[in-house]
């Protein structure tokens, strides 16, 4: 996809007496088979919506999913700011997913969606598109921690200050003095001088008259009156009182609820089904569908679904896989990464002569199993077919790849699906428009209907059916010259992922070589909170922390001498290290440990301290985060996001593991598949850290990846045992500590 | 016919006696604050308050649960948000908010019963999964209420009046 291609819009239009300010960009998906499949021509659009009504309420249309980071919260601050809007009068609104796409109908269909005539359209080229929007722009649905720092970066502070600047013209003109000599607060014009004001909604139509600017003006850092604030989430009080709407919700009049049964072992199909008569013969029972690949069971009542389901017996073909183990996937990684053809992922000197002419190879090989996302909220999708069109209520990450999806699942046109948004009950990845199979069946059960019909998975099929995080093994080489300087690194992994950069050091090591080698499995995978840097992160900064107890260096110590040209990678590190207490000992019966991540433009530092319970269990007692991300748009929210980032990453850590058994997933709830609860979290510090002029990082998920890898430090500073594999429940850890600095290769 | 006293309102519903009682909030009632996680009381996410205590409502049939008062989170709040939904408020503590109906009534119905817990009564009692990680907010939440306890109640006040 060219760079000319992903341009940006803006439009104004009188609407209702109001303004109405559009912005779009063009968002080629995350991943290519997104774009492949969803995405016509390569393209599709997000737009950012601003409108000024003439009772003076602003609204601010959010085209990002609410899935609990604070996007419908923090992106409406970033327009209200440059818009010098009074907060206590913005309302926001998450955006309708109909006729979003494409160039022509973008503007039309949005605002025919909310009852206003088409307003003209102008196309427009913003001056700040750079290189660097259009990277981003690669990661642009809900997700890869995005939405602030593009949506709201280039397209929310955008339109606040051009709908800003044409309120100022506006009011220039009506009462003939110097733009210059306006003043603009609390969704007010004011000129001085006469000593006269007048309201946005008062100006809005006659702004309206006016284009929007090529490149607004955009607010120094230190104008801002609420960037940098933490204004109360605007979601949280119907979090607190039952009323948040999410899919699983939905209750559109006669629905139905389908109970569901796919193939365990991962590409089996449906060969037959018995005992069909008595499940028929249930209280409430209506159908039994019959898919490629699962059985539906569709009743009054999603419990008399479920019951009627466990009466079925289906069939499935056997699979290539039926026979496949967890073991048997990690013998294949070895022996791919022992023979098979392998792939450069970065080169920088000659690291395999540096090995050759070092005296001590350190050694290490490290791998994580698979991982589910299991958030809270287990999979669904209620859809109605009803002449010829469809409806879909859902909370996902990408409502219009989800309405792209259906379209084509069901054979329509996709101006025929109508997309309702709903909160999401955790996304993390799994609810991406790429990982469809709950949407799929969904869309293909409901065809079989005239009336609505929600597909709920249970929390043992949501579990068993997942796009897991990819098991990775991962193997390691290092050498010090004859002065003690780190001079190489060899890495080679199994599977390429995204980001491409997750395995890449942040360290100046002269003699570098990574290279991946390909071992597909037949276990679905799909985007896990951080993608790949969960599991690189705990790799690379596990073997960093081995090469500096080798060389009896204080592992903070280690690192800072190799990032002497990353001067805000060494900030972050000193200044976590610093809050926790680094340079003093632990208390009795702790250690600490530290790991380092650049990862979503943002840099993190964690530092656990651990202890044991009695039974060799590790505990963890306390998380300092310090995390550059440029520039902090809400305060608490980020700190309560790092927080969940690390509770997620945590989990993982010490609980994670999918295990493939005969092909199929073993685990099934959160007795085999256990999450973190109240008792074992660490209390967690989080130090927010700005760098002027850097670009806004992300905040969703640049927390997660340090956090294995912090308290795999901590382990073996405090017990002298490395944790190469994880999960951590797998261990029990011995106090007290043995020799330190022996690497057990 | 099963009745059931909900939110202080009785309810006859034509339903089996097995029925758990999440499922005839849920999809008979339409209530739907009270949520869906894990099927096997593993998650608390359908935490609801019985004669004021916290139960589990997808492992509880709703034969056993007649005659008692049953109180889901939209009955909790019916006469204004209580202390626990205000200090929900005061430390920003939903993220995604799945969980946090189960979670407002499981540290609801313990501070009613228990006016100083320590530590391991919160985390025995509490043991509800929330996948955001809003833990540590909800353990200062618990510590506030606890510090700073008055005398309105936790839980729906006619619900447990009533036992
Ligand atoms: S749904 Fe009842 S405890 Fe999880
Ligand atoms: S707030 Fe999302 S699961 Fe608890």
């Amino acid at each position: 996809m060219s760079i000319s291609r992903r341009r940006f819009l803006l439009g104004a239009a009188v609407v209702g007496g109001g303004l109405l300010l559009g912005y779009a960009s063009t968002r080629p998906s995350r991943q290519s088979i997104a774009n492949r499949d969803y995405a016509e021509d390569g393209q599709t659009f997000l737009t950012t919506w601003l409108r000024i009504d003439p009772d003076n309420i602003v609204t601010v249309i959010v085209p990002h999913s609410e899935m609990g980071q604070g996007v419908l919260t923090s992106l409406p601050m970033m327009a209200a700011d440059e818009l010098d809007a009074d907060w206590a009068n913005v309302r926001v609104e998450q955006a309708p997913a109909t006729d979003l796409f494409a160039n022509g109908v973008l503007v039309k269909g949005f605002a025919a969606s909310m009852g206003f005539a088409a307003p003209a359209f102008l196309n427009r080229t913003m001056d700040f598109v750079t290189l660097k929007a259009a990277e981003i722009m690669n990661m642009q649905i809900t997700g890869g921690s995005s939405s602030v720092r593009f949506t709201g970066e280039m397209g929310m502070r955008a339109a606040g200050a051009a709908a800003r600047e044409m309120l100022v013209k506006a009011a220039a003109q009506a009462w003939d003095v110097p733009a210059s000599e306006i003043a603009t607060r609390n969704s007010r014009v004011y000129h001085e001088a006469s000593n006269r004001s007048l309201s946005y909604g008062e100006l809005a139509s006659a702004a309206a008259q006016f284009e929007p600017s090529r490149s607004p003006v955009l607010k120094r850092p230190d104008q801002f009156t609420l960037m940098g604030t933490s204004v109360p989430r605007v979601d949280i009080p119907a979090k607190v009182d039952g009323t948040a709407q999410f899919g699983i919700d939905a209750m559109p009049e006669g629905m139905l609820y389908a109970a569901v049964t796919t193939s365990p072992v991962f590409g089996g199909q449906l060969q037959s089904v018995g005992n069909k008569d008595a499940a028929l013969q249930q209280r409430g029972v209506v159908r039994i569908v019959e898919l490629s690949d699962a059985v539906a069971v569709v009743a009054d009542n999603y419990w008399r679904a479920n019951k009627a389901l466990a009466l079925l017996q289906p069939v499935f073909s056997s699979t290539d896989a039926d026979n496949r183990s967890s073991t048997d996937i990690f013998a294949d990684f070895d022996a791919a990464l022992d023979n098979g053809e392998r792939f450069e992922d970065v080169v920088v000197g000659d690291a395999g002569q540096a090995l050759a002419s070092t005296a001590d190879v350190i050694t290490a090989n490290y791998r994580v199993p698979f991982l589910a996302h299991a958030a809270m909220e287990p999979m669904n999708c209620t859809v109605l077919f009803r002449e010829g069109r469809c409806e879909v209520w859902t909370g996902t990450q990408d409502n219009l790849g989800i309405r792209g999806r259906v379209a084509t699942v069901a054979d329509l046109d996709e101006n025929s699906v109508t997309v309702h948004p709903f909160y999401l009950g955790g996304g993390f990845g799994r609810r991406l428009p790429m990982s469809t199979n709950t949407i799929d069946q969904a869309t293909l059960i409901a065809q079989q209907f005239d009336v609505p019909v929600q597909t709920l998975w249970s929390r043992e099929e949501d579990t068993r059916q997942d796009y897991y995080r990819p098991a990775v093994s991962s193997r390691f080489r290092a050498g010090f010259d004859s002065s003690g300087n780190l001079v190489a690194w060899e890495n080679a992994y199994i599977g390429k992922n995204e980001p491409v950069e997750a395995a890449h050091i942040a360290y100046s090591i002269p003699n570098q070589k990574i290279d991946y080698v390909e071992s597909p499995t037949h276990v679905p995978f799909g985007a896990w909170r951080s993608v790949a840097h969960s599991q690189h992160t705990f790799f690379l900064e596990s073997f960093t922390d081995e090469l500096a107890w080798k060389q009896q260096q204080d592992p903070l110590q280690f690192r800072l001498s190799m990032l002497a040209n990353k001067p805000r990678h060494a900030r972050v590190l000193r200044e976590a290290a610093d809050k926790a207490g680094w340079s003093t000992p632990a208390p009795a019966g702790r250690a600490r440990g530290i790991a380092l991540q650049e990862s979503f433009g943002s840099i993190v530092a964690e530092v656990a301290e651990v202890s044991l319970t009695d039974d060799g269990r590790v505990r963890v007692e306390k998380v300092t985060c310090a995390i550059d991300c440029g520039r902090v748009v809400h305060p608490d929210n980020a700190a309560s996001q790092v927080e969940s980032g690390i509770i997620y990453g945590l989990t993982a850590a010490m609980y994670g593991q999918i295990s493939i058994e005969q092909g199929r997933v073993k685990e099934s709830n959160f007795h085999d598949y256990e999450m973190l609860r109240l008792s074992e979290s660490p209390e967690i510090q989080v130090v927010l850290l700005e760098s002027e002029g850097a670009s806004i990082g992300g905040l969703g998920e640049p927390a997660t990846p340090p956090i294995s890898a912090a308290v795999s430090n901590a382990l073996y500073a405090l017990t002298g045992q490395r944790v190469r594999e994880l999960p951590l429940k797998n261990y029990r850890f011995l106090p007290p500590p043995v020799e330190r600095g022996a690497v057990d290769a | 016919m099963i009745e059931l006293q909900i939110n202080g309102e009785t309810r006859q519903l034509d339903i089996e006696p097995e029925m758990p009682l999440l499922w005839a909030l849920r999809n008979e009632l339409g209530l739907t604050g009270t949520k869906f996680g894990c099927g096997i009381a593993a998650c608390g996410a359908c935490t609801v308050h019985v004669n004021g205590q916290a139960i589990r409502s997808c492992v509880t049939p709703v034969s056993a649960v007649q005659n008692t008062q049953i109180t889901t989170i939209e009955g909790l709040s019916a006469g204004g948000l209580t202390p626990v939904q205000q200090a929900w408020i005061q430390h920003q503590i939903p993220q995604c908010g799945y969980c946090q109906s189960g979670m407002i009534m499981a540290v609801s119905a313990l501070l009613e019963s228990n006016p100083n817990p320590d530590e391991q009564a919160v985390a025995n009692s509490i043991s509800n999964v929330c996948r955001c990680g809003t833990y540590p907010r909800i353990s200062k939440a618990i510590a506030g209420l606890i510090a700073n306890r008055t005398d309105t109640p936790f839980v729906d006040a006619t619900a447990e009046a009533s036992v």
